[in-house]
Formats: structure tokens, sequence, C-alpha cells
């Protein structure tokens, strides 16, 4: 009987290898194709900035742009923060933060400190579009188009290289799709409304 | 050619580790004693094969051979020399193949050191050992090859180290972490070694016991290294964040701690032995696991230039196959049978035995912190655990541990006489407590966590300087006695308080740091906690393979005496345009004062981060203490004597070591 619990260890191994054998051909930083090219789940936030004004779904449609999931707890959202002020101010990317499980004080205090690269900041502080999301951690990185589409999610930090050879030819991606995307939707409210008035 | 000959070594190498691996093992299972034999010499030539391929790297390095893909990847021709030898170990490829020179080098050394060893012993370790490196080697060779040529076209030149490689403490904390990682690979060894022979006794746990407090030192140093060079060379002055990497060091560090402690209670007292057997067995394999997480990419993290998914499945298998293999032996071969040696609850046995369950909570906390988020994620949730989870986690574990810690110094082994214990909680406290309270008060600002943090810091070293007092107790006078105490009491005292300086500075620098991020431009005055930093210029600098902006920013204090003049930097490295803040510190024991540049502002100002931070230097400093106790523990005078001891006397040496022992414990309780 006693031997039989020297067996614990290693079953209790085993039990934890299998779990990262189903975790090693995931990779976190491909998003799961469930929520890819789906649109962004509905939400009502609070801004960070100004917390009467809510923000939902609807204020991330119009133009392509990067939803930066971020953190004041969270080291590497330091190390990409210079790059993105770049982003922002050199290459005029619309950037959207996504303020995740934080501290409405502390975050307020990071963007007076090191700036601030995003057009508006969204306050989840329990993380409830967080999970809809899927965020797998801080910092991630979502390329939404004009259509509030989500296109791309990229786990980890955002850099020259990343956004070179990755993030820049999706947001021109979603910014041709922009145009197509736009006729149609002039098309249906023209359908529309005719169906209205008949 | 030079890649060429270092691939062939390493292939070699690898060679040797399969006979290694095979022969000495079988020959200590047959009886054959000149197969045993053969451990020593194998073990020396893989090293030198090994050690060999290594500077066939370093050579391609230095020659700027940029048809070596490795090389092209993480070195480039304006690379300071020395940087060129710290980036062989800046990328995946090469740090890999230091962790093989290093385990290598640990089997030559326990090949070399191992004269008092009974043979099938050596064999069997050694052999062990060569079994972890046909794993590693296996993996160097098929995944990541460091010799791989672009051919038939080469790069003019090469992408350049990552910057935030290019630093002093890079040079030398994977080195030093490695060491302590792969040094863990020797208890492991010793462990595998006494359960195939069925020889699971105290002497087992003697002859691991130095290798254990060696590896155990070096990796204090690699984390304590790690975490300056988070400090100075990230730019904002972090020390420690809970990053999954670090946590990765954390670990095996927390279960080595233990396994230090739960070695000397079976060595002296030959009980918790199949304890300590799995405890050896686990520290080396949550090394591994640091590995496997790092070099997986299954987390994300700061650390994350040394990552990629593909190889994680190698990783994962040689994970199964090495610690899955060695817990099945456990399983079938550790001792079920009670031992008969009984000891009080106010024994030291129970102590060590509260240390090693408050240490192991400790791993599996931060274990359970990493992993939460992958398991969660597994079944279909998503959550991030952050730093907030593991302070509260420790700011609990660490003051029990070290009350505990304080009081269990008092300790005999077998059973304290009642009423000792009880007797020493008072005075403790009586001097722990003001203390605690006015540290806050000359701070500034009254918190409780600092009260505690400063408690327990005072308790420890309160109670270790009373131990000391009685211990040194002489008639040749006070210095003497201390002069005449062995090294490993030394050695744990040192250890001992190296744990509550580092204590002391983890507090105080967590609460009472002063930031503040100004605009600065030439003649701009700003003041941090009573210190006026002076903005006074900033021009162009060009760095070898860099460019950059300088500022110059004196300091003055309270008096208006001029204090330092700082230089932060802020640096493009031109190859792979990478932006780095260089901050500019001025180190005291006392606080440091850092200064580190943001964004430019407009024409000469510049957006500037000025800190104060008090006691930061006591963080590292108690790891240096930590690691020359350690040192100290293993110059002891009996591993000396060990050594000359032959090994047929061996059961007869413990049995009088244990007569001794407990005569001077009893000896040093009268005192």
């Amino acid at each position: 009987m006693r031997r039989l619990i020297l067996f614990v260890p290693l079953l209790v191994i085993m039990a934890m290898f299998f779990l990262f054998q189903q975790m090693i051909d995931h990779d976190p930083t491909e998003m799961e194709l469930a929520r890819k090219d789906k649109p962004v789940p509905a939400f009502a936030l609070p801004g960070l900035r100004n917390p009467e004004r809510f923000f939902t779904q609807e204020d991330l449609k119009g133009k392509p742009m990067l939803v930066n999931v971020w953190a004041t707890w969270c080291p590497s959202c330091r190390v990409e923060h210079p790059y993105l002020l770049k982003l922002a101010k050199e290459k005029g990317v619309q950037l959207v933060g996504l303020n995740y499980k934080d501290d409405r004080t502390a975050a307020l205090e990071w963007l007076d400190k090191l700036g601030d690269p995003y057009v508006f900041t969204v306050f989840d502080e329990e993380g409830r579009l967080g999970l809809d999301l899927g965020v797998y951690g801080a910092p991630e990185t979502y390329v939404v188009d004009a259509e509030g589409i989500i296109r791309y999610r990229h786990v980890g930090v955002v850099n020259e290289k990343v956004w070179n050879e990755v993030l820049a030819p999706l947001m021109e991606d979603s910014g041709t799709r922009e145009s197509e995307v736009k006729d149609t939707r002039v098309n249906e409210s023209t359908g529309s409304e005719q169906g209205a008035s008949s | 050619m030079i890649a060429e000959l270092g691939h062939y070594a390493l292939i070699l190498g690898f060679c040797f580790a399969i006979l290694l691996s095979t022969i000495p093992l079988v020959g200590a299972w047959m009886g054959d004693r000149v197969w045993m034999r053969l451990s020593r010499p194998l073990a020396g030539g893989q090293f030198i094969l090994v050690l060999g391929s290594f500077c066939a790297l370093s050579l391609n390095f230095l020659l700027d051979d940029f048809s070596v893909q490795y090389v092209a990847g993480n070195s480039n021709s304006l690379l300071p020399w020395y940087y060129k030898i710290s980036a062989v170990w800046g990328g995946h490829e090469g740090s890999l193949l230091l962790w093989a020179l290093i385990l290598t080098g640990w089997t030559a050394a326990v090949a070399k050191f191992s004269k008092s060893l009974p043979l099938d012993m050596v064999a069997r370790v050694l052999g062990v050992m060569g079994l972890v490196n046909i794993g590693f080697m296996l993996f160097i060779l098929m995944t990541s090859n460091p010799f791989l040529r672009y051919l038939p076209s080469s790069p003019q030149d090469g992408a350049d180290l990552n910057p935030l490689l290019q630093d002093f403490g890079l040079i030398v904390h994977p080195p030093m972490l490695y060491m302590g990682y792969v040094g863990f690979s020797v208890a492991f060894a010793f462990a595998v070694a006494a359960l195939l022979g069925g020889r699971l006794d105290a002497a087992w746990a003697r002859w691991s016991r130095p290798w254990t407090t060696v590896a155990w030192s070096f990796q204090t140093l690699g984390i304590a290294l790690g975490s300056w060079w988070a400090y100075y060379e990230l730019g904002w002055g972090g020390w420690w964040f809970w990053d999954p990497v670090e946590n990765a060091s954390l670990m095996p560090w927390l279960a080595g701690t233990a396994l230090m402690h739960s070695l000397a209670v079976t060595e002296k007292r030959g009980v918790f032995k199949s304890w300590t057997v799995l405890l050896a067995i686990f520290t080396f394999s949550l090394s591994l696991l640091g590995t496997f997480l790092v070099r997986s990419g299954i987390l994300t993290s700061v650390h994350a230039f040394a990552s990629d998914p593909e190889r994680g499945s190698f990783v994962l298998a040689l994970l199964i196959v090495t610690i899955g293999g060695s817990l099945l032996l456990y399983a079938l071969r550790a001792p079920v049978v009670k031992s008969h040696i009984g000891f009080s609850e106010r024994s030291r046995e129970i102590f060590l035995l509260l240390n090693n369950i408050l240490l192991m909570v400790a791993t599996l906390t931060v274990l359970g912190g990493t992993m939460f988020p992958l398991i969660a994620e597994y079944a279909g949730y998503e959550v991030s655990v952050g730093a907030p989870y593991f302070n509260l986690m420790f700011g609990f574990l660490a003051p029990v541990l070290v009350l505990i810690m304080g009081v269990g110094i008092y300790s005999h082994w077998k059973d304290t006489p009642a009423g000792t214990l009880l007797r020493k909680v008072p005075p403790l406290a009586v001097i722990s407590l003001p203390l605690a309270l006015v540290v806050p008060w000359l701070m500034g600002s009254f918190e409780w966590m600092v009260v505690v943090g400063m408690f327990i810091a005072v308790w420890l070293t309160v109670a270790t300087a009373l131990d000391v007092w009685a211990k040194s107790a002489s008639r040749k006078g006070r210095l003497q006695g201390w002069l005449k105490t062995s090294r490993s009491y030394k050695g744990m005292v040192l250890g001992h308080l190296g744990l509550a300086v580092t204590i002391v500075g983890a507090t105080l620098v967590s609460h009472y740091t002063v930031e503040k991020d100004v605009r600065m431009a030439p003649g701009t005055v700003a003041e941090v906690a009573g210190y006026q930093f002076k903005f006074l210029s900033v021009g162009r600098k060009q760095g070898p393979n860099y460019v950059g902006d300088k500022a110059d920013i004196q300091i003055l204090d309270g008096d208006g005496d001029v204090v330092t003049t700082l230089h932060p930097e802020k640096r493009r490295y031109v190859v792979s345009d990478n932006v780095m803040t260089e901050a500019g510190i001025s180190p005291g024991l006392l606080r440091d004062l850092y200064v580190s540049l943001g964004e430019p502002v407009g024409e000469q100002a510049w957006a500037v981060r000025l800190q104060y931070k008090p006691f930061v230097r006591w963080l590292w400093l108690g790891a240096i203490l930590m690691t020359w106790g350690g040192l100290l523990a293993v110059a002891d005078r009996r591993y000396r004597m060990l050594r000359k001891a032959s090994s047929e006397k061996h059961s007869v040496d413990i049995q009088a070591q244990e007569n001794r022992s407990a005569t001077g414990v009893t000896a040093g309780g009268a005192e």
C-alpha cells in the first residue's frame, strides 16, 4: 500500500506533461480560429480618462485600428510602450487602448508619465471584454478593420519587426477591405430604405 | 572550417555521452570493475570535446564568420570583442551549448573529486549524468545546431546582438544561473544512482550535500545578477517582476534550498530518506522545466528573445523521459520501510521538516501562478496571474518561514529540552518589535508590511547573533571561539544573515521608493527625497554600434554639496534599430539615485524619470552573503577529510560523525 503512494508524484507529473503536450501545438501568438474574422464582441465599458463616457463595439468601427491590451502590472507593456508612441506619432496608426484588470489611478499615472499613444482607452477593470476576446495575457494587440471585424491577434510585445512583417500588411489589407465593405453597406442601407418606403 | 571542427567535436562529444551512459552503468549492474573504471576517462573526454566545440563557436564569433547562421543572427562586426564572446550565449543555440558545456563540466568535476566514493557509485552517478547529457546534445544536434552555415552566399554583416544583452550583467548572469540549474543535476544523479544501486543510506546524502550547496550558491548569485541586470538595464528601476522566466529560476532555487536542509537531516539522522530523494529529483526537474518553459514558447514574457515553439516538443519528450523515468524508478525502488529513528516534536528534525514544507508550498505557489494561466486556458478560461498574487502569497509565507527559522536555530537533533525554545521567544520579540516599529517612523510613513518585513529580518538577525554568541563562548575569548566554529556553521550563519539582509532590502525599496517624472531642459532643477537634480546639458554621443543622446545631471544633497553627476543615455542601436535606455545610477549602501531619460519633448528638453531607491543594494548584498555562506560551508574540514578517507571505512565514519555531531550539539546547548 505504501508503495502505491510513491506513484503519486509520477502521476501528477505525467498529468502536467499531458497538459503541456496539449499546449505546445497551440501557439499563443496565433489567434484561435473561432474568434478570427468575427466582429468584436459586444461590450459597454467606461473610458479610462472619463468614466462617464461609455464605449461600445461601435466605437471600434470606421477605420482600421490596433486594439492594444495593456496594464500597469505588465512589464512587457512597458517595453512596447515607446514603440506604440512611435506608431501613433510617426505612422499615424489608430491605436485604441484596452486597460485590462488594472487600477484606474495607476493607469492614468502611467499614461501621464510615459505618454499616451491611444485615441481613447477603454477601462476593463474586471476583464469582461478581455474574457470575451480571449485575452491570453497582456500585452496583446488586435487588428480590427473598419467594420469592427477582428483580423488578427498578436500576443506579446509589438516592435519594429512585428509591425513591419505582420501588422502593417494586415492594416493595409483592412484598409482596402474597408472600401469594398463600404460599398456593400451603401447597398444594404439603400436596400433597406427601399424596403421601408415600399 | 572552424565551425565544422566545432560541429565534429560536438558529435564526438555526443558519442562519448552515449558511451558514458552505457558502459559504466552496465558495468555497475554486472559488477565489472574495468567497465566501471571507464566512467572517469569518458567523463573527462566528453568535457574536453564539448569545450572544444564551445571554443570553436566563440572563435567564429571573434572572427566575424557571418556565414555561420547563428553568428550572423547574434553578432555584428561593430560589436566590441567582449560582447562577441557573450553573444555566444545570447541566443537559443549558443545558450544550449553553454548548458551542455556546464553539464559536462560538472560531470568532469564529479569524476575528479570522487576519489573516496565506492566505484559502483561513481560509475552510476557519471552514467546518469551522461544520460542527461545525451538528451541535451541530441537536442542541440537535431534542432538547434549553432554551426549551420549560409551556403553558398553568406551575409556581409550580422544582425547584431539584442542591445538588451549588450551589457556586463549579461556576460556573467547566464553562466552563473546555468551553473546553478545544471549543478542540481549532480544531486539528481546521486539520487538516481542511489535508487539504482539500492543503497539509499546516509552516505549518499553526505556525498551529494557539498554538490547541492555549490549549485545552490551559483543559483543564488545567478538570480541576484539577473535581478541586478534588470534593475539597471531595463531602465525603469524594477528588480523583480514575477515574470515566468524569473519564476522558472526561482522554483529550483526554492526547492534547492529545501533540498540542502533536507539533506542535512538525512545525513545526520538517517531519516526522511525517501523524501530527500524525491526532493533531489524534483529540484532538477524544476531546472529542466525552467528550460522547457523558456525554450518552448508556451509562455510569453520579457525574455521572449530566446523562445521557439517548434523546439518545444523535443524538450517535452526530453522532460518526459528524464523526469518521468526517474519518478518511475523512485516509485519502484524508494524504501517504504518506516524508519525506526525517533525524534520528538521539539527536535531539529521537525523544524527542518517545517522548513521543507513551507519551501515546497512556496515552490508550488510559484509553479501554480506560472501554470495556472495555461491550465485555465486549456479548460477554456482566460486568466493571467500577476504580481499581486505572488506578493500576497510571499508576504504571508516568508514571515511564517522566517519566524520558525529564528526559533529553529536553537533546536537540537532528536529532542530539545522542554521550555528552551519557548524561552527564546520573548527576548527575540522584545528586540525585534521596537526596531520594526522605529524603521517606518525613520523612513517617514507607516506601512504594516514594513513592520512585518523589518520584524522578521531583525528576528532572524538577533536569533542568529544570540546563537553565535552562545556558540563562540571560549576560554580564549569570543573571537577565538568564533574562529574555532566549523566552516559549515559559519556558512549557515552567513546564509541566514544574507536572507535577513535581502528581506530588509526588498521591504524598504518596495515601500519607500520615491519616483518623479519631470520635464527637464538645461538649467531645470527638480527635487526628489531631499536631493536636488540639476539638468546641466544634453548632447549627442557616438558609440561603437549605436548613436545616442547623453544628458549630464548633477545631484546636490540637502546641504547643497555635489553628490555626483550622472550621465543617463538614450541609445539607438543602428543595425537592429532598437532604442535603449541607459540609466544613470549613483549607488550607495543606504540609497540609490536613479535617473533615466524618457522621450525628448522639445529642442533641448526631455522627459526624465528621477528615482530615489532606499536600501536597494541590500537585495543583492544579501544574495552575495548567501553565496559566500554556501561556499564556506562546502570548504568545511570534514569534506576535505572525506576525500582522504577510504571508502571501505565509510559506514564506520558516518557512525562516528553522527556521534560526534550529536555530542557537539549537546555540548553547544549546554554552553
